[in-house]
């Protein structure tokens, strides 16, 4: 028999958002019964390809062709109904309904009066939900179900509505071991009755573990695309971020100066088996004065949640924080900050600035305290330190007084590092310090960092940008689905190291202990 | 540069609308006076200037506090009931002396603040309903403790209500010293700085490591106090407490006067200047129009122009 007929072909899709080009004439093809990996880093362009497929946005350019039929999706129900069932991330269905009403949300069954039939809803709800591994009483409000629960809940209702394809959107992000394997055997038996799934993760266990083929996004372009198997996880990763192995380079691409004089004292930082469910399993990291400490890893591996937990921005389960031998209580962001912990997030614009405050304002933000006496704010002390920063960083406004919401995303960050270095920090987390910033920024603020480790500082560095990791970083600690998996010092700080330390190739005995005690 | 001097027709609207948000309100009232200085007889009366004035008090007091909240992106919507309060508890404690009846309406106040600052910033309420509650069960209270209208007759309290320092009362003194000090705590105390902080930004706010939750308690603590203050010289003036019908409405008219005066709902800004302004632009309009024997419907329509354009005008700021 010959293989089965496509039942979605894509071809030539692009679409365009003001400024980027989300997706550049990509091909897609799915087979009754495939499963799809769907793979890429941020920005890829992963997202905008599962929302044309599902009708959220339409197309620039390039054809659908559904079961034959060339389609377009005017909205996500028009999909529904063609039989796209897409599962997101975060549960879309409706907390304060029962489980059953959920499962038969827009088909319930009725009786003869038209009135809901409680009782074959129910009796049918449990039984299919019994299938996905899932005993509960049906009848209780969706909330009451743990995430993983109500994420088998919004599976079944997807495939029980006639799907001949099944989008999941990083579906085990919030899913215990268990339920994975739960799951997987949901997976596996769409497949055995002829259901395309495209399945989207970062986890390459999971994608090795039930995929069959794999597309490769990155900038918005399909740069591979084939069967999984036999495909060396090295080269999957190597795809994903765009370098070659062995790729000759020339140094100096950054503005790093390279290796610094690192103080053989006790730790700056000691961050010892944070632990936040589903997130961190376990993470250490320790940083001494003067050192510039990378963490490496992939979208989802836990780089930010490391850095939100140990500045106490996110709750953790167990693990302990010790900044220059002192140990932090609280676990609050305030705790953190006097202790001399200070973070640049990783969302500048909404987690980082005040947009409608002034320059003056937002440096001063976190001071406050030191530039007043009895709750009275002293300009002269404040102007004082504003000007220091803003000609130490070369912030470009037209005044101390003009809005930070009206300024370039490079003076943005300058005004945030200013708001930090004002504190006098111990240790300094940046967590994608110069993305979306320009090259001239970019370049001010990798010199700054070097200084700054010069000064005596500890520096933990996140970038997505592998050139400024590694060329950055002193050491390079490497997470893997929210537990280090490896750690790169001195020679090994290189791109190749790094990737396959992300891949899993080389085996490290002494930390991959650390890796499976928590589950 | 050469940009600055060009004049495109978008531009000038955008400036129009900076400027109307910012002095709209002020050239509001200035129209008014100058609309019934010649239309209206009598109004250039100190007489008549006096007794806008005393009618527009309470409700500037009670919008001070009503800005500050809204500069946090919050609303209060208690403000009414707790004024309502303050009557009765002062009509119960008034036996006991002027001044510890006041210190119990304060502590009063303070716990109904505290319980709407609690409910906002601990439990994660929305503004709106945790204030709504406190609305609803703050005037049942006052009505508990003081079931009907009630003279009262004490000399102090009648003196606080209708004396003045060379001719100016005491009710439009108070709520001038009280404006400049809310403008001042805005402008140049940490806690003004860290409001405006935590309105325009929460998150922001937060992982600069700011006590978003104190700052947010003592917000509506204020803001219950200084309704409490408005409480009481409103039953001053009345020389009866009134729980029933004091302060009805008297959270809307705040809104309005913050509205009007230039402070955006959507917070990290408080206009205390413009505050007051909104309150005296509500209270000429309504005079006017009365003066001039309108219905009283008129008079609704009118207020609900002035928001509608002062809306239309932060509109435009909105945009960055």
């Amino acid at each position: 028999m010959s293989a089965p007929a496509e039942v979605l072909a894509v071809r030539g899709l692009s679409k365009s958002f003001p400024g980027v080009r989300a997706l550049d004439d990509v091909d897609l093809t799915l087979r009754p019964g495939e499963v799809h990996a769907l793979i890429g880093e941020n920005g890829a362009g992963k997202s905008t390809l599962i929302k044309l497929l599902t009708g959220v946005h339409r197309p620039d350019a390039g054809e659908i062709t559904f079961q034959g039929r060339k389609v377009s999706f005017g909205t996500p129900l028009e999909a529904q109904k063609a039989s796209i069932s897409t599962i997101y991330q975060e549960v879309n269905l409706i907390p304060l309904l029962s489980v059953a009403r959920n499962l038969f949300l827009g088909r319930e069954p009725r009786n003869r009066l038209g009135l809901l039939d409680f009782a074959r809803m129910h009796r049918e709800a449990a039984e299919t939900l019994r299938t996905y591994g899932v005993r509960v009483d049906v009848r209780q409000p969706l909330r009451t179900l743990g995430v993983g629960a109500q994420q088998m809940v919004a599976l079944a209702r997807a495939v029980a509505t006639d799907a001949r394809i099944v989008i999941m959107d990083e579906p085990t992000s919030s899913l215990e071991p268990r339920e994975v394997e739960t799951l997987f055997s949901v997976i596996r038996r769409l497949r055995d009755d002829g259901i395309a799934v495209v399945y989207v993760s970062h986890r390459l266990d999971e994608l090795y573990a039930v995929c069959d083929t794999v597309t490769v996004l990155r900038d918005g372009r399909r740069v591979h695309h084939g069967p999984l198997a036999g495909l060396d996880r090295l080269a999957l990763v190597s795809t994903m971020l765009g370098r070659e192995l062995g790729e000759v380079r020339t140094e100096g691409v950054t503005k790093f100066a390279g290796d610094h004089r690192i103080a053989d004292s006790q730790p700056v930082l000691d961050a010892e088996g944070l632990t936040v469910p589903h997130k961190l399993h376990g993470v250490s990291v320790r940083i001494r004065p003067g050192e510039v400490v990378g963490l490496g890893g992939l979208l989802g591996s836990g780089r930010t949640e490391t850095a939100k937990a140990i500045s106490g921005a996110l709750p953790v389960r167990s693990g302990n924080v010790t900044v220059a031998g002192v140990p932090l209580r609280g676990g609050s962001t305030a705790a953190a900050i006097r202790a001399g912990i200070s973070l640049l997030p990783e969302d500048r614009k909404s987690e980082g600035i005040v947009p409608g405050l002034s320059v003056r304002e937002n440096i001063a933000l976190a001071a406050l305290p030191r530039l007043s006496r009895f709750g009275l704010v002293s300009e002269a002390r404040l102007d004082r330190i504003v000007d220091t920063f803003v000609k130490r960083l070369r912030i470009k406004a037209s005044s101390p007084h003009q809005k930070v919401g009206e300024l370039s995303g490079g003076n943005q960050q300058k005004v945030l590092l200013a708001r930090w270095l004002a504190m006098t920090p111990k240790v300094l987390l940046l967590d994608e310090p110069t993305r979306g910033i320009d090259v001239g920024a970019k370049a001010e603020v990798q010199k700054l960092v070097d200084e700054l480790a010069a000064d005596g500082l500890g520096v933990l560095l996140i970038s997505s940008d592998l050139e400024e990791l590694i060329e950055g970083s002193d050491r390079v600690v490497v997470l893997k689905d929210g537990a280090v998996v490896g750690e790169l010092t001195g020679d090994d700080v290189t791109e190749d190291e790094l990737m396959r330390t992300i891949a899993g190739d080389v085996p490290a005995p002494d930390v991959a202990k650390g890796v499976t005690t928590d589950g | 540069m050469a940009e600055a001097t060009l004049h495109t027709a978008p531009l000038d609207k955008a400036r129009l609308l900076q400027w109307l948000q910012t002095y709209g309100v002020y050239a509001g009232v200035a129209l008014l006076l100058v609309v019934n200085t010649v239309i209206t007889p009598h109004f250039l009366s100190a007489e008549n200037f006096r007794t806008q004035a005393v009618q527009v008090a309470p409700v500037i007091i009670v919008a001070l506090g009503m800005a500050l909240v809204i500069g946090t992106e919050g609303v209060d919507l208690s403000v009414g009931a707790v004024m309502a309060l303050a009557a009765s508890v002062t009509a119960l404690y008034l036996g006991y002396g002027l001044l510890p009846a006041l210190l119990v309406v304060a502590l009063f106040a303070a716990g109904a603040g505290l319980a709407n600052g609690a409910l906002v910033a601990l439990v994660g309420v929305q503004p709106i309903v945790a204030t709504l509650a406190l609305m609803v069960g703050g005037r049942g209270l006052a009505l508990v403790l003081l079931p009907q209208l009630k003279d009262l007759h004490n000399p102090g309290l009648a003196s606080l209500g209708s004396g003045d320092i060379a001719g100016i009362p005491y009710l439009i003194l108070i709520a001038a010293a009280l404006a400049l000090l809310i403008a001042f705590v805005v402008r140049r105390t940490t806690f003004g700085r860290r409001l405006l902080a935590i309105g325009d930004s929460r998150p922001a706010a937060q992982l600069a490591g700011l006590p978003v939750r104190r700052v947010l308690i003592v917000v509506y603590v204020l803001s219950a106090l200084l309704a409490a203050v408005a409480g009481v010289l409103a039953t001053a003036r009345l020389q009866a407490s009134d729980p029933t019908s004091l302060g009805n409405l008297m959270e809307l008219s705040a809104i309005t006067a913050v509205v009007v005066g230039g402070t955006p709902l959507s917070g990290g800004r408080v206009n205390i200047g413009g505050t007051v302004a909104g309150a005296v632009l509500i209270q000429l309009l309504t005079a006017t129009l009365i003066k001039h024997d309108l219905p009283p419907s008129w008079t609704q329509i009118a207020q609900a122009i002035v928001i509608v354009c002062a809306v239309y005008a932060a509109r435009g700021r909105g945009k960055r």
